[in-house]
């Protein structure tokens, strides 16, 4: 697995204030990538329900409390084929969340609440969730539609 | 975001606009359960046409009126969708349990 590039950096406080501000700049950073509209939408959901889950869970509330979001441009080669997508990192220090939590729930069930990972799950190809020494990071990737690779095509003419 | 109220006979319209975000849906949620619990209004028709962005805490907020508004045999009604709105209900299996009308016209009349 090869990155290259930082897109976007943000350090950024728990105040429910600034997801607006969030939402904008991982709307645009995903309209550029190439992504498709829906998926636009579904990304910046995604990283604004996991922001909110850091601000609600892992700091109960509390404001100013430290939160990093990372953006890299990510590039598989696999067989004849390359993927290229959108890896996010979401760096927060607060409490872990509750592994049996992030399975999400039955949306069988009409009640409010633990919506958030069903939407974050719904929006991305692969999240993983890590928790050491007091530092916790959600992991969120997002491919664009496989490409053949330039030598590929070449062959093929 | 911004939230009116406007009251027809026994109907009360809000007017929302901007985004029911985690910022912003604790007062959704407190507008809505007071004209239900306190107010006992029974029909509260929610606009929302300038809603840009909805997000968990905002649809949470949208069963939790919904409830109440069963609790006290009322309703809650929902117009003026937009499509980032209505996607949301859609991921959350929400589409069929609320009543929702394209116009406010349409909402008043159901």
């Amino acid at each position: 697995m090869n990155r290259t590039g930082w897109l976007l950096r943000l350090e950024l406080p728990s105040n429910p204030e600034i997801l607006c501000v969030v939402r904008s700049a991982v709307m645009r950073l995903a309209e550029e990538m190439g992504f498709a509209a829906e998926q636009c939408r579904g990304l910046t959901r995604a990283v604004d329900e996991a922001l909110a889950n850091i601000i609600r869970h892992a700091y109960d509330g509390r404001p100013g409390q430290p939160i990093e979001l990372l953006c890299r441009h990510l590039q598989d080669r696999t067989d004849k084929k390359q993927r290229a997508g959108l890896e996010i990192l979401i760096v927060d220090h607060g409490a872990a969340a509750d592994r049996t939590k992030l399975c999400g729930r039955s949306l069988d069930d009409v009640r409010p609440g633990g919506l958030g990972v069903h939407f974050i799950k719904d929006a991305v190809d692969v999240m993983q969730y890590t928790s050491r020494a007091r530092t916790n990071q959600l992991r969120l990737v997002k491919y664009l539609p496989a490409t053949k690779l330039e030598t590929e095509i070449v062959k093929g003419e | 975001m911004q939230i009116s109220t406007r009251r027809l006979e026994k109907t009360a319209i809000l007017d929302i606009s901007g985004d029911i975000d985690l910022a912003h849906s604790p007062e959704v949620r407190r507008l809505v359960l007071f004209e239900f619990r306190q107010n006992r209004t029974p029909r509260v028709i929610l606009n929302l046409h300038a809603v840009n962005y909805i997000d968990s805490s905002g649809v949470a907020s949208l069963v939790e009126g919904l409830k109440a508004a069963r609790d006290v045999g009322s309703r809650l009604i929902l117009y003026g969708l937009s499509p980032i709105a209505h996607e949301v209900l859609q991921l959350s299996k929400l589409l069929k349990i609320f009543e929702i009308y394209d116009t406010e016209d349409m909402a008043l009349e159901a």
